[in-house]
């Protein structure tokens, strides 16, 4: 079989475990959600009356496969809290969600790259000592923790950005950066260690190769060897690693946008689930699964046109 | 010993080698993997460099041209000059200009030294860009252009495929490009057909030669087979534990060696009088750890010839009749010039 | 070839520095372990006692590191929360290891089907965000320290599986394995007796790793108010707590988060150690 139609098909696979998995937690595990909705003085038949209206009275595979069926057409159903669509509520905060994590993303790697960069210009050397010291140092800390200091140093004391709160685009670039600056380095601070590592090592590797001294014995500078021959080859790691680290990145999300109180889609599952909004966290948590098996697969894609190794063995076989 | 390598030119010869050591420090503590040599090398002419594995010959060359460096926690001392010019006191920028425009190195494997994620059109333009002051657009030109010379078909194409599309032979093709590219005085090859299939080795050593005289370049041949450098090599320096144990003419070598390890090595080549399933008598024994060298001559464990006195002393690099050898009973005493 | 320049530069102890890098994160481990465990002998306030007047007081000598928003004790809540930290830490990845290691060692010696049947959970459980999976388990498990322990036990599976599958691939074609198989020993007895012993000191090594992100996801999940439930003390929750205050006593979440960072610090430490020893390849990550 082609080798994209088989990860395609992979693919198709894993969503359908991850979303089946999904409804098993939400709806196996105990806690009645009539109860926790209508509270523990409602009467059996309003409780009765309520499990009818979630359609919880018919047998659990029958209403995954409903559920799947509207799911694929785009429709999540209805929070039963707000009434809303569920599918509505993600989509009007997915974008902070995704402007969290982009810029959080790119702190990490703006820093990671040129920390690996300038770490094995001299490895061991008091820049890497450095750099290492600095990256342990972040990676023991956790992003709720790096948030509150944040907002401790550049709010309470410093008074230069705001605490909390979110600023749309529509009140202007700067205002929008400002509400965000601080909750994308919570979690950049934190994913540039793991990324500088892996190139770092990688990078050493590379560094190694023959084709590295043809680069020097061509008389090219050491920065230009480092840029335009080693970079590339040590950065396959780095991506599979960008893209499996996306899942904590997410969680982070999920942890900043409440610290910071940004309406986001982490903050819309942390309502749901305080809520017991079973719908709504039903929707909430595929979403963000089949997102996130969405990007490592993306992301593997993106290795085959980064490597043209890779490229050749999987597009002529 | 220069004359001996290679007849005096005026002008003095295009590589000077003096005294070369290449110290690496390991756990076990300094292992000398280059300790000591000497060698002149004129314009237009090939020196063979032979030795076994290990003998110190690719880290030699590699020194030379300032490729084992601080990174990998080299020592490395000696003087080389390359057309009278004191190589090691250039600064970074000077030298690295000179590695790019004089100087050209092939590598054994052309599977790891071509850059497996760069077009081989433009792993050949770069060098003609930064040293020669192309354009892109003439670079590519250039390229393609070589690629022709090194004798690979359909060369448009090819320059824009990358190394994994093409064979052994032809990668090593390539890298012969790469290393001609910017009209060097010296080609340096370290072993360029060990990791190729037998039957394109010829082919390379060929081109090799061929591009050697047609531009009038010095070479060095690194390989561990006499029988390669042979036909191919004005001068042969034999290297045993990173010594040069033997210099000479290669036709003074083959005609009598006079130290016992070139003897060895002649002897294990293959004869074409031998029938065709003769086994070839490898050299018994092993090179010494270089990190822990005694006293004495380092190829006494497994020389036949030893006497007390070579396991007390150091046999020096020594002139006689126009070649040098480190030996205290040298072989052939009669082929020698003069006794 | 150099090994020293192929070793990354992880802060971990060789040679020289061995000393302070070492001693250091375990004595801060131990001085937080010996007072999680004598918690109750000591000369402690009750954690939870509430004392209104004596809110966000900064520390003194009678309340060695202050009182929080209610007045209540720091120093024996952080040690109150330092015990929950540590058997969440503790018992949760010993869960997932005791399941993940079964499971990525039948996958690893029996291969075939078992294999893919494994690779194919692993690959699911992973393709949720930890932190998302261990709040809706917990969400709809309810509250409770066993509840909290459990989720975190699940979400450690998968890299347990991964670990022990690679060791034990790695071990199945040894020549002792073999020879132990021609002499006709069982599966279990192979896996038990000759696999594991081998497969163990690098799932130790894993485990001190697990360890110390555990503690942070337990935080991660009291500081969003899932963890442990209410009076009871833990780090990640007097983080929450102390986030209220930050203008007017940011002690009461700086101490926290600095005692948290410690401690998350030196297991990193030992950590990073035990696996240099046990697989000086890896050091790495
Ligand atoms: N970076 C290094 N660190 C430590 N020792 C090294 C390093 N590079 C080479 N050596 C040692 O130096 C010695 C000479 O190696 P070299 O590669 O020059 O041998 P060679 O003659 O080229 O052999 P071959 O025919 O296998 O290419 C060897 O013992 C090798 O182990
Ligand atoms: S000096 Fe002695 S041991 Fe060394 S090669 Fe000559 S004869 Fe052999
Ligand atoms: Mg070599």
């Amino acid at each position: 079989m082609h080798w994209l139609a088989r990860q395609v098909l992979r693919l198709a696979v894993v969503l359908f475990c991850v979303t089946l998995l999904t409804f098993l937690i939400v709806n196996i595990l105990p806690g009645d959600v009539a109860t926790a909705i209508l509270g523990g003085l409602a009467t059996p038949e309003d409780l009765a009356g309520l499990r009818a209206d979630l359609g919880l009275d018919r047998p659990m595979l029958v209403r995954y496969f409903d559920w799947l069926g509207s799911a694929l057409s785009g429709d999540l159903g209805r929070s039963h809290r707000s009434g809303e669509p569920v599918a509505q509520a993600i989509a009007d905060r997915l974008p902070v969600s995704l402007q969290l994590m982009i810029m959080a993303q790119v702190i990490a790697i703006g820093i990671a790259v040129p920390a690996a960069l300038l770490s094995v210009r001299r490895p061991g050397g008091l820049f890497d000592r450095l750099s290492a010291s600095t990256a342990f140092g972040f990676l023991a800390t956790p992003s709720f923790m790096l948030g509150i200091l944040l907002i401790y140093l550049f709010s309470v004391t410093l008074d230069l950005l705001p605490a909390t709160g979110f600023s749309p685009m529509s009140e202007g670039l700067w205002a929008n950066l400002e509400s965000m600056i601080l909750p994308a380095l919570s979690l950049g601070l934190i994913e540039w260690t793991v990324l500088m590592r892996v190139l770092r090592s990688d990078l050493l590797t590379t560094l190694k190769e023959d084709f590295i001294l043809l680069a020097r014995a061509k008389g090219l500078p050491p920065w230009r060897v480092l840029l335009q021959h080693a970079l590339r080859p040590s950065s396959f790691t780095l991506i599979t690693v960008i893209g499996l680290n996306i899942g904590g990145l997410i969680g982070g999300a999920v942890i900043v946008e409440q610290i910071f109180a940004l309406p986001g889609v982490g903050r819309l599952l942390l309502g749901g689930i305080f809520n017991r909004d079973l719908i709504l966290v039903q929707g909430t948590v595929s979403f963000i699964a089949a997102g996130f098996v969405l990007v490592n697969f993306l992301v593997d894609m993106l290795y085959a046109v980064l490597d043209p190794r890779v490229r050749h063995v999987r597009f002529r076989s | 010993m220069s004359g001996a390598v290679s007849g005096a030119v005026s002008g003095g010869p295009l590589l000077s080698v003096r005294d070369a050591r290449v110290g690496f420090g390991t756990v076990r503590g300094l292992l000398r993997a280059v300790d000591g040599v000497s060698f002149d090398l004129e314009a237009g002419r090939t020196l063979g460099i032979v030795g076994e594995s290990g003998s110190g010959k690719s880290v030699l060359v590699r020194s030379l041209i300032g490729l084992v460096g601080s990174g990998s926690g080299a020592i490395v001392g000696g003087e080389v000059r390359l057309d009278g010019q004191d190589v090691r006191g250039l600064s970074a920028k000077n030298f690295r200009q000179l590695l790019g425009r004089d100087i050209g190195i092939v590598f054994q494997d052309p599977m790891t030294s071509l850059n497996p994620v760069m077009k081989i059109g433009r792993q050949i333009g770069e060098g003609l860009r930064l040293n020669r002051g192309l354009n892109a657009t003439a670079a590519a030109r250039r390229a393609v252009e070589l690629l022709v010379e090194v004798g690979i078909p359909e060369p448009e194409r090819r320059a824009s495929q990358y190394p994994h599309e093409l064979s052994g032979g032809m990668r090593q093709r390539v890298a012969i490009a790469i290393a001609i590219a910017c009209e060097p005085k010296l080609l340096i090859a370290d072993e360029p057909t060990t990791a190729l299939d037998v039957t394109v080795q010829r082919q390379i050593l060929d081109l090799l030669q061929r591009e050697q005289r047609q531009r009038g370049m010095a070479m060095i041949l690194i390989t561990h087979d006499l029988g390669v450098a042979a036909g191919r090599a004005d001068d042969i320096m034999v290297m045993y534990a990173g010594r040069a144990v033997e210099m000479a003419a290669t036709r003074e070598i083959f005609r009598g060696p006079r130290m016992p390890y070139t003897e060895a090595l002649l002897r294990s080549l293959p004869r074409l009088s031998d029938p065709t399933h003769t086994r070839l008598s490898a050299i018994p024994g092993r090179p010494p750890d270089l990190a822990r060298r005694g006293t004495g001559c380092s190829f006494a464990p497994r020389c036949t010839y030893r006497s007390e006195r070579c396991e007390a002393e150091e046999p020096v690099l020594s002139r006689e009749g126009g070649r040098g050898f480190a030996c205290f009973h040298p072989l052939n005493a009669s082929a020698g010039t003069s006794a | 070839m150099s090994a020293s320049a192929v070793r990354p530069a992880t802060v971990a102890p060789v040679g020289r520095r061995l000393s302070w890098a070492i001693v250091l994160p375990l004595a801060w481990v131990a001085l937080v372990a010996f007072l999680a465990v004598t918690a109750d002998w000591l000369p402690l306030p009750d954690p939870a006692a509430q004392e209104l007047i004596l809110r966000r007081k900064p520390p003194s000598t009678t309340y060695l590191l202050g009182t929080d928003n209610l007045g209540r004790d720091m120093l024996s809540r952080i040690i109150y929360g330092g015990r929950t930290s540590l058997i969440v830490g503790i018992c949760a990845p010993f869960f997932g290891f005791l399941i993940g290691g079964a499971i990525g060692m039948s996958a690893g010696y029996f291969r075939g089907k078992v294999d893919l049947l494994a690779v194919g959970f692993i690959d699911i459980l992973l393709a949720f965000p930890t932190l998302v999976l261990a709040l809706t388990f917990v969400a709809y498990l309810g509250q409770s320290l066993f509840n909290v322990t459990l989720a975190l036990g699940i979400l450690s599976i998968p890299a347990a599986a991964r670990v022990s599958r690679a060791n034990t691939m790695a071990w199945a074609n040894r020549d002792f394995v073999l020879a132990a198989r021609t002499i006709g020993a069982s599966n279990w007895r192979i896996l038990t007796r000759e696999i594991l012993p081998n497969v163990l000191p690098a799932m130790f090594a894993f485990w001190l790793v697990a360890v110390s992100v555990i503690i942070v996801a337990e935080g991660a999940l009291s500081f969003l108010g899932l963890g442990i439930p209410a009076p009871q003390p833990s780090w990640g929750g007097m983080i929450a707590d102390g986030r209220e205050a930050l203008d007017v006593a940011p002690h009461t979440a700086l101490i926290p988060a600095a005692v948290m960072f410690l401690t998350v610090l030196s297991l990193n430490f030992l950590g990073d150690m035990v696996r240099n020893l046990v697989d000086p390849r890896r050091s790495s990550l």
